[in-house]
């Protein structure tokens, strides 16, 4: 038997082959360039469009932005050209930061009174100090920390941020300002809009015919129009409404109309997530013999909640962006502020306008992608796996 | 038997108060509600009569008929101060719809490539469109629309400075100067001879289509439709006389005469709607792509379906359904979001709105006005879009 393994076959060849050339690098830098940036004919020409793209765009604005950029100064002559007035050669262009940074309280505060800008900072130091515990899953008490921020954390801000009691001093609604104000409206705006919008989505899915079209109506008319409507309207015809003598605070307006809207949205978002649950959940709390708002309390809204969260944060996302609509209605924001600054004959030169733009917006996606980004966390978080 | 009945009447549980009775209850609730509802309507509506007689505003419409008395930057029917209210918000409206429809049709362009690109397997042009999408989708639109009006206008040159573009385009601080085309009296039978240009195109493909279906043989109908839809009206064009001339845009001493422009407020407003917008479209073609079930593809490939074929008959169908729901509510935010043109001074319906809420009073009419606009706007967008959903939509058995 073992002969035959010996004998030489005509099947089987005899010599040796020349070594095949290496295949293609698939690992290192190389193999990592071939595999996603030069793969085929179409892919180079797009890796080129996208490199010439990166040309043209990046050296301006960094240079724009850092290399050109006036970082210390006390006027606007350090960010005006000679022709303007200023120092800087012609035909320079760069951020002006020396112009933020004179600004940057106010852009904080707006007109806060100056030696009591300790308050609103305070104010933010405990609302860092309460929120963090509750976005971090594994501290323990989430529900004696809610209350606190929920109940008693909008009460005591109120007190320190409004004074007249406790020896404090008043401080005027129409001085505050800034991203102070931005944070007091999405804030407010939250606290509102989610037990309201939780009320409007039970109102719309009941059976009582009267109600649910008063919340279908209510729903979509609010849906149907722009904010900037529901802001003049809260602005003009919320006085109008009013017995005569009577005068509502321009903050409260706009809150006013920035909780109604959003609640809107977030009825929406939470009637997907009780749509989403299945009927036998509720079936079941039924034959438990749970009263309507047991079932909704302990079965229908804490599995809603969870499947809409996604929801949720991106209804947050949006009315805080929506925040900076209220200076059309002459309330000084954010970017109420940083544009009222670009009048002031101090600071006003060609580039100031910009600067301040860039610098608002970059506030503003701070706190959006650092919303989102906590989203997809909790999302991933709570996906217990029950997703088909 | 009536014993019996008796009998029976008698075992049956007692009857639960009436104060348990959900039905009662609930006939109870809403009687309170619309009870509540017609105080609180009451209370505001004689405050509101009281506050108006107090301002001394007389309510109605008819303050529409007054002479407006105030320019317009922008319109696409004759205006001018001296007409009326009405007018002005007519004109508002039609802008409104101008910006929404382009923004619209901008914002799924680019949405669709950037949406594309961040599933390309190039990693550059996927990183490229990630960064895109976070950039614009975390930035107010307000901001956004700011920062095209301020870059607008800070890059572009001063009147005397324009740049000239081919086709005597100018380009300026003070917006786009175009050649006006100005329509001969012929010009009538180019748009018939185009009509029916597209009629029978429509014709051609459904005849492909049946074809198809029949024999399974494939025939061109880009070219065709093509060649139909650009020889007709070219052959009626000459045949006419060529009935269309240029106003074109000159030099003068401080500005462009002649000619059209698109001002910058309605260039930034666009830019910045449709870019913004087009960040969530992105995001919405992305994940619709991303929904339809791998073997899908791969059964395509399997049969022997060219790639772009694939695509186009099998992937895209299928992502058209995921996709088109959200896509509704983002051309209805666009539409929406168009009212921000107030904050730079593009003649929108709100704008204009404002103006006359200003000089008149009326806040009362103008905000009702609003609301009925733009909630009919968007019922309608919706009903459309409602519409194309239940038509591309999967019939199931």
């Amino acid at each position: 038997m073992a002969d035959t393994f010996n004998t030489p076959s005509l099947f089987v060849r005899g010599k040796m082959l020349g070594p095949e050339r290496a295949p293609l690098q698939t690992t290192g830098v190389v193999g990592w360039l071939r595999r996603n940036l030069f793969g085929s004919v179409t892919d180079a020409i797009l890796t080129a469009f996208g490199i010439i793209i990166l040309a043209l765009l990046v050296p301006p604005i960094v240079e724009w932005l850092f290399v050109n950029a006036v970082w210390l100064g006390n006027d606007r002559s350090v960010c005006a050209t000679l022709g303007q007035g200023g120092i800087q050669p012609d035909e320079w262009s760069g951020a002006c930061w020396a112009y933020v940074g004179a600004y940057f309280k106010q852009f904080m505060f707006g007109t806060y009174p100056i030696d009591l800008r300790w308050r609103p900072t305070l104010v933010g130091i405990l609302f860092v100090a309460l929120l963090t515990p509750l976005l971090i899953p594994r501290v323990p008490h989430k529900g004696w920390n809610a209350l606190a921020l929920f109940v008693v954390f909008p009460i005591v801000a109120a007190v320190l941020l409004l004074g007249g009691v406790f020896g404090l001093e008043h401080v005027e609604t129409a001085s505050w300002g800034g991203l102070m104000v931005t944070l007091i409206i999405s804030f407010v705006g939250i606290g509102v809009s989610l037990p309201l919008g939780i009320l409007l989505a039970l109102g719309r899915r009941s059976q009582m015919p009267v109600i649910k079209m008063l919340c279908i109506a209510f729903i979509e008319l609010i849906r149907g129009v722009p904010l900037i409507t529901v802001l003049f309207m809260a602005s003009v015809m919320l006085p109008l409404f009013l017995p005569a003598g009577w005068t509502v605070d321009k903050l409260l307006r706009a809150l006013v109309g920035v909780s109604i809207f959003a609640s809107a949205y977030m009825a929406e978002v939470i009637r997907g997530g009780l749509q989403a649950v299945p009927k036998g959940q509720y079936e079941g709390a039924d034959s438990l013999g749970l009263s309507y708002w047991q079932k909704m309390r302990l079965a229908g809204m804490p599995q809603a909640i969870k499947l809409v969260i996604p929801g949720i944060v991106n209804t947050f996302i949006g009315m805080f962006k929506d925040t900076s609509l209220v200076s059309i209605i002459s309330m000084y924001d954010l970017l109420g502020n940083v544009r009222k600054s670009f009048s002031d004959p101090t600071w006003a030169s060609p580039v100031t306008p910009m600067t301040g733009l860039v610098f608002a917006g970059f506030v503003f996606w701070l706190f959006c992608f650092g919303m989102s980004r906590y989203s997809s966390f909790v999302e991933r978080r709570l996906d217990t796996g029950h997703k088909r | 038997m009536a014993m019996m009945q008796d009998k029976l009447a008698h075992s049956r549980a007692p009857a639960a108060s009436p104060l348990y009775d959900p039905k009662v209850r609930g006939v109870f609730y809403q009687v309170l509600t619309i009870i509540g509802l017609v105080a609180f309507f009451y209370v505001i509506y004689s405050n509101t009569v009281d506050n108006l007689r107090r301002a001394n505003i007389s309510s109605g419409f008819g303050f529409l008929q007054g002479r407006a008395g105030f320019d317009l930057g922008q319109s696409l029917i004759e205006y001018s101060s001296d007409h009326s209210y009405l007018r002005a918000l007519e004109v508002g409206f039609i802008n409104t719809l101008l910006v929404a429809f382009v923004g619209i049709v901008l914002a799924t362009v680019i949405g669709l490539i950037i949406g594309i690109g961040r599933l390309s397997s190039n990693w550059l042009i996927a990183k490229l469109c990630t960064v895109y999408v976070e950039v614009f989708r975390n930035i107010p639109p307000l901001l956004v629309i700011f920062f095209w009006y301020v870059g607008v206008i800070n890059v572009l040159p001063q009147v005397r400075a324009s740049i000239e573009l081919p086709l005597d385009v100018f380009l300026n601080n003070r917006g786009v100067f175009f050649p006006k085309p100005i329509f001969g009296d012929g010009f009538l039978f180019v748009v018939l001879a185009f009509m029916v240009a597209v009629v029978l195109s429509v014709m051609h493909m459904r005849w492909v289509s049946a074809r198809q279906m029949a024999t399974g043989k494939r025939f061109p109908v880009l070219p065709v439709v093509l060649a139909l839809v650009i020889i007709l009206p070219l052959i009626a064009f000459v045949l006419e006389g060529r009935p269309l001339s240029f106003d074109v845009p000159t030099a003068g001493k401080f500005n462009l005469t002649g000619g059209g422009t698109i001002g910058p407020e309605f260039m930034s407003l666009l830019l910045a709607l449709s870019f913004y917008t087009a960040s969530f479209i992105a995001e919405i073609v992305r994940a619709g792509i991303r929904g339809v079930a791998h073997g899908q593809s791969e059964a395509a490939h399997a049969l022997g379906v060219r790639p772009g074929l694939a695509t186009r008959l099998i992937v895209l169908p299928q992502a058209l359904r995921i996709i088109i729901p959200p896509l509704t509510s983002q051309y209805l935010n666009l539409i929406k979001n168009s009212s921000l043109a107030v904050a730079i001074g593009y003649a929108d319906l709100v704008a204009v709105g404002g103006t006359i809420l200003n000089q008149t009073g009326h806040s009362i009419e103008i905000v009702a006005i609003w609301m009925v606009v733009y909630v009919t706007i968007s019922l309608l967008t919706s009903l459309f879009m409602n519409w194309f959903n239940a038509k591309m939509a999967l019939v199931e058995r």
